[in-house]
């Protein structure tokens, strides 16, 4: 690391001047919800009521017993974990096509990363239709092209957002479309900076391509790679907007993730203590996710 | 080019184009949606890659002088250029102080304030609803620009002083030599020279605005205040009666035009996410 500058008193004080309006906002409005939140999970504070009183764990208590909490909980950590599984290995295999040099590549690049930039909430209503009960263009292959459902003596077409596992399925498959170029675009930094000595080195003692892959880019890209994970771990874990689009919870609740539950609770029902709690069971796993991208960034920095 | 290099090549072609489609699919299909007549797309029997009924412009005709949609982006650009104001106002400073002035405490802060961008909206929005009501600001647009410097703060803050590191401390110290006080060296000297920082967060800012989903829906509840991205999903799909076409229409007009404004700027923008993890 470099030697840093000495700092006089008087830029401590303009530093000081430069950081707190900034502090203070964040303060206010990230800060001051947060503790809110925190007292809300612990009282009965509705929608229509003032001010709440203290009930001590009951929210949590009558949230565990929730049988479509529990069911949201599993199915949080399914779409997170599930989709960011995914996540890892398809954006390693992109990645390692789009680090070498072919004709055309600023086009793929653009295409690869509109999932990204486009608004959520739009581009899922494009899989909304895409999955319609009806009209889905998947289905018409499926039945018209490749001739595998719908016709007489076949199994019916997949009504792709009416049946638990294959809604559950369909949302899984949204947030990797979503999520793949963050990740891809981070693991291409991180195999551009691999320098090609290495790579030389390794042609010439006869590595083969998936050997200087996995014994070679792979551990090389590691740290970086799990920075990639984490960002996109934390966004399925806490987001809502793939489930309120594709099914809003439904059928029958069984595709709700916690942060979908919390909205319906919350936002739609009024129970704000309620909401509050259940909202709040993300916050061991952050907390964790946190400490871990804390220790990566440091770990690092001391190279 | 002998039969085992043709054959990567082609493997290496399979690739990119399956995951460009993966891609890219969802887009198309707006575009093909967005031309179709009604009945033709309503036939499922029909090939559905075709117009077989010619195109029509009926869907965009509709979106436009039927439904709120260019007000919905009116609204998305008021609160975007309000938040940029806000966010540019408190976010450069801030990362400039980070980057300069500060020390290893600075240093500290800067990650807690990134770790911030961490906490998500999922567990803010419902005591926010409440702080929006007793301000009453409930279903007025201003909760917005109230709220979305939250997260475009912290990670503008991040991102600029990442930008401010860059450039060499000579600079400012030779115009200190030369009677500048610190303050001057910053707006004098730096601030000229940071226009591509200032306008990545320009456009990043921009992009979270128009992304935000969540204290949106929360937040406002009448359909001529709704931002773009809660308007077309949560208005223009009402019931079981779908305009396909205009919502097609309407997807591809808000998302597209701004994803090749941000493909210019996408580079700078991991950066910011992976400062830290990887060195130089």
């Amino acid at each position: 690391m470099k030697a840093r500058a000495t700092v006089s008193d008087d830029e401590r004080a303009l530093a000081r001047l430069l950081i707190s309006p900034a502090l203070i906002y964040i303060g206010a409005v990230i800060g001051v919800p947060f503790v809110l939140a925190l007292w809300f999970s612990v009282s009965d504070v509705t929608v229509s009521s003032a001010a709440g009183h203290f009930v001590g764990l009951e929210n949590f208590r009558s949230a565990i017993d929730d049988p479509t909490f529990r069911r949201a909980l599993g199915n949080t950590f399914l779409f997170a974990v599930g989709s960011q599984a995914i996540v890892i290995v398809l954006s390693t295999v992109l990645a390692v096509a789009l680090s070498k040099e072919f004709r055309g590549k600023w086009v793929v690049r653009l295409l690869i990363l509109l999932p990204w930039v486009a608004p959520v909430s739009l581009g899922s209503i494009g899989w909304l239709w895409i999955l319609d009960s009806i009209y889905s263009v998947i289905n018409w292959i499926l039945q018209h092209s490749l001739h595998v459902c719908g016709a007489l003596g076949q199994p019916h077409c997949p009504v792709w957002l009416g049946q638990p596992n294959l809604a559950m399925a369909s949302i899984v498959a949204v947030q990797v479309w979503r999520t793949l170029p963050l990740a891809t675009v981070i693991q291409l930094g991180g195999l551009t900076s691999i320098p090609q000595d290495i790579h030389d080195a390794a042609a010439i003692d006869g590595a083969g391509f998936f050997r200087t892959l996995f014994q070679i880019t792979i551990p090389l890209v590691l740290p970086i790679m799990l920075v990639a994970v984490l960002f996109g771990f934390v966004f399925a874990f806490t987001d809502m907007i793939v489930v309120w689009v594709l099914t809003r919870g439904g059928p029958y609740d069984t595709t709700q993730v916690l942060a979908s539950l919390a909205f319906f609770k919350g936002i739609d029902g009024g129970d704000l203590a309620g909401a509050s709690a259940v909202a709040l069971f993300l916050l061991p796993v952050l907390t964790a996710a946190a400490i871990l991208m804390l220790r990566l960034a440091r770990r690092t920095e001391g190279l | 080019m002998n039969a085992r290099e043709a054959g990567k090549k082609v493997g290496h072609f399979g690739v990119i184009a399956a995951f460009a489609t993966f891609a890219a699919f969802p887009f198309a299909w707006m575009l093909v949606t967005t031309f179709k007549q009604t009945n033709d797309l309503l036939d499922p029997n029909t090939f559905p890659f075709w117009y077989h009924q010619g195109p029509t412009l009926e869907n965009l005709r509709v979106l436009f002088e039927e439904t709120l949609f260019l007000r919905w982006i009116g609204n998305t650009l008021f609160v975007g250029v309000c938040v940029v104001l806000i966010t540019l106002l408190l976010a450069v400073p801030a990362g400039y102080a980070l980057a300069r002035l500060s020390g290893t405490v600075g240093e500290q802060l800067g990650i807690a304030i990134f770790l911030t961008y961490l906490v998500p909206p999922t567990i803010l929005f419902i005591p926010l609803a409440k702080v929006v009501s007793t301000l009453h600001l409930q279903d007025s647009l201003f909760s917005l620009v109230l709220v979305y410097p939250s997260f475009t703060i912290p990670f503008c803050t991040w991102l600029m002083m990442g930008f401010f590191k860059a450039i060499p401390r000579d600079l400012e110290e030779a115009a200190m030599v030369d009677g500048l006080s610190r303050f001057e060296a910053f707006t004098k000297v730096i601030l000229p020279m940071s226009v591509a920082g200032l306008l990545t967060v320009v456009i990043f800012t921009f992009t979270l605005v128009m992304q935000e989903f969540v204290y949106g829906l929360t937040f406002i509840n009448s359909g001529s205040k709704f931002t773009v991205s809660v308007g077309v999903p949560s208005f223009l799909v009402r019931g079981d009666v779908y305009f396909w076409g205009s919502l097609m229409g309407a997807c591809f007009i808000a998302s597209v035009p701004i994803a090749f404004l941000y493909n210019l700027f996408v580079d700078r923008f991991i950066s910011g996410f992976t400062v830290g993890a990887v060195k130089g």
